[in-house]
This record gives structure tokens, sequence and C-alpha cells, in this order.
């Protein structure tokens, strides 16, 4: 069916203008919703380009046209960064779309459209869920050598983090975990209550990622890199590599799919953070 | 903070990516002009803190993870997993075992 319909649209490109072939666009769009990530599309488009538009902000063009969320609002990114970095995926595409290598446009989509519909106090409440179930609190006490690695490698970030924000997280090896106080809570919501809708989007797609909130927070706050944190979230993993050996397929695979996400991620709280700063340096010239 | 690669090694890595992913005429590209710019911009003098610098050199070094690990993942992509799953032959054959051929072999409905 899809198939189909690029065949048709792409013979009728050079025919008819581009507002001739819209109700098809529309029907087609309503179809879009129910493809999945994984879904690769043909690629329809030669050049990328991005526009600034209304409100100051940037569109991105596929050739005359211009790129829509899978609801079908216009895409509209705040600075000029984030929309050339989203040009850029579209542009790295070869024959077919491969939604699952574009995770900025995914995370652009997300927050434009807001699928799950939730406001700025549920998804901090989201976000620091992950603190109950933190990987850097929970310890194994055996074997001794991860018991040791743990300790070496998850103390010195959860005493930076503890320093950083003057909270008390603290670890256990119990199955409940460390008791985590309501003061830290309350710190971090008052943190994260200063992000944007948009950054948060990032930040809880990071935090999902790595599955941490002090290892998200690391690296967004730039004590770690985003190799670095990636490390530290497949720390057990990382040991039975050692023992065991290192399988491409599946180690290799899931580590640059991690580290591009998590990338991802970061670089979207710190462009769309980024546009206030850039509004007040313009104030003050 | 103190294991970053210089801002000259990250650069180059990231037009590096860029080439890989544009091709030959990737100087034309949005965002070649782009990161080029920025990094122009943000040459200041390495004897001050910095904090802009740095929060420039992070985020560079975050792109050029994005950028490296997209293009490796996608490689492991199409060679593991973009065909979809084996045949039972082929299953088969992983673990050293071979489908059971017709009983009395071939043509045996004689």
């Amino acid at each position: 069916m899809f198939k189909g319909f690029i065949r048709l649209q792409s013979h009728c490109r050079g025919a008819i203008s581009v507002c001739k072939v819209c109700p098809r666009h529309q029907h087609f769009r309503g179809l879009r919703k129910y493809s999945s990530a994984l879904t690769e599309r043909k690629r329809f488009y030669q050049d990328v380009s991005i526009s600034q538009g209304e409100g100051g902000l940037y569109e991105v063009n596929l050739d005359r046209r211009k790129l829509k969320t899978p609801s079908g609002t216009l895409f509209t990114v705040p600075n000029e960064a984030l929309a050339i970095a989203v040009a850029t995926e579209w542009d790295a595409q070869k024959d077919t779309i491969k939604f699952y290598t574009m995770h900025l446009t995914t995370l652009c989509n997300t927050a434009l459209d807001n699928p799950t519909q939730r406001n700025k106090d549920q998804m901090i409440s989201a976000a620091l869920k992950f603190l109950e179930t933190d990987t850097v609190c929970y310890r194994v006490d055996e074997p001794p050598g991860l018991v040791e690695l743990q300790k070496n490698e998850w103390d010195p970030v959860l005493h930076w983090i503890e320093n950083r924000y003057n909270v008390t997280i603290g670890s256990s090896s119990s199955i409940l975990g460390p008791e985590i106080p309501e003061e830290t809570k309350d710190t971090f919501r008052q943190h994260l209550s200063s992000y944007t809708l948009w950054s948060l989007t990032g930040l809880e797609f990071v935090i999902a990622q790595l599955k941490s909130l002090v290892l998200s927070l690391g690296m967004i706050d730039r004590h770690l890199s985003v190799e670095q944190a990636v490390l530290l979230s497949r720390l057990e993993e990382e040991f039975q590599i050692q023992h065991w050996g290192n399988v491409e397929w599946a180690h290799d695979y899931d580590m640059y799919e991690l580290r591009a996400r998590t990338a991802a991620g970061a670089l979207f709280v710190h462009l769309s953070s980024e546009s206030s700063t850039i509004k007040q340096k313009l104030m003050q010239d | 903070m103190a294991s970053l690669s210089s801002p000259l090694r990250v650069c180059r890595g990231i037009l590096k990516e860029l080439r890989a992913i544009q091709g030959a005429s990737y100087k034309q590209s949005l965002a070649y002009n782009y990161v080029m710019d920025q990094f122009r911009k943000n040459k200041v003098t390495g004897e001050r803190y910095c904090r802009a610098q740095q929060e420039a050199h992070h985020a560079s070094l975050t792109y050029l993870c994005l950028l490296a690990s997209t293009r490796n993942h996608l490689a492991l992509h199409t060679l593991y997993h973009s065909k979809g799953e084996r045949s039972t032959e082929q299953a088969a054959g992983l673990v050293g075992l071979r489908l059971p051929s017709q009983p009395g072999g071939k043509g045996w409905e004689e």
C-alpha cells in the first residue's frame, strides 16, 4: 500500500504541483500513525534545507515541502543548531528513510506532539520515579570482583551528585534499595522545574536509556561524557563481557544504540535550553 | 573533564562523520558551515576558565558521539539484523545440525 503510493507520488511530482498532491497527503498521514518506527520508507526527496518561519522558529524543508510531525502539525524547532542537526539526519538517509536512526527528529516530534499529553509536573514525577530504582544505587553482594568494580566506579559519581545538589541518596544491596529522603526528591523536583517542556522530554529520554537519574544529571551537568555515562550504566554487562567474551551482534550493537540514543537526548537537552541564553545575550547588547 | 580530547580533534572527528554521511560535497552542507562557524567562534584563549567554551566543547563531543554511534549501530544493524529471520535450515546449520531429509531418500514415492 505504502509502496504503491510512493510510486504514484514520485510519478506525479513532475506533472502536478505540490498543492494538488495535498489531499492524498492528508489521507496518507492518517495511515502513518500506525506505522512503527521500524518501517522504512523510500527517500522521496533530494534536498534538505532549513528556513526561519513565523515567530523566529526554524522549519525543515524536504525539497519544497515542509516537514511535519506524525500528528500533522508543522515541524518547528526553537533554534538553528537543532534545525541543522535534524536536517542532517534527514540528509543522512540514503535510499530508505530509517526512522530508528533519527533520534533527534524523534525527540522533536515527541516534544511537539506530546503524544502522552502530560504536563511538566507529571514528567518531573516520572523522571524522579527512576531515582527510587536508580542503577547506581543498587549494588550486588557477589561476586567480589563486581562488588569492588561497582564501588570504585559508581561511588565517585554518587558522591559528586550528593555534593553538587547537597542531597543524600546512598546505595544499598538490599532488594528494596536505599531509603531516599523526601528532601532529596524535593531538591530535584525544584531543580527540574526550571527545565522547559522540551528539555524535560530530552532528560526523561536519557534517564530511560541509562536507567539512572544520577548518571543522566551527571552527563547533562557535564561531569560525565556520553561514553562514560553509557559505560557506567552498563557496568555489570561490561564485567560479564570481560569474563565471557564480547559478542559483536549483541553487545556492541546494544552499546552503540545506547550511546546514540543517550547522546541524542543529551544534545537535545543542551540545544533546547540554549535558546533562552541566546535571547539574554541579545537583550544585553 | 580532564580526559576530554582537544577541540581540534573533535572538530575533525565531526567533519569526518559529516563526510561519511554526505560524501564529497559535504563542504556545501548546512552542518559543515555551522560546525566550522561554531568552532571558530569558540576559539578563545585556553588560559582562562571559560564556561561557554566548555559547554560548547561538551556539546561538540556529544554530537560527535551521536554521529559515530549512529553510523556504527547502523553498520552492525545491516550486517546482522537487517535480513530478517534465518530459514530453518540456516538456523540448524548454526549449531552444526542438518534438517532430516525425506525418509527413504529422494524419489521414495516410487
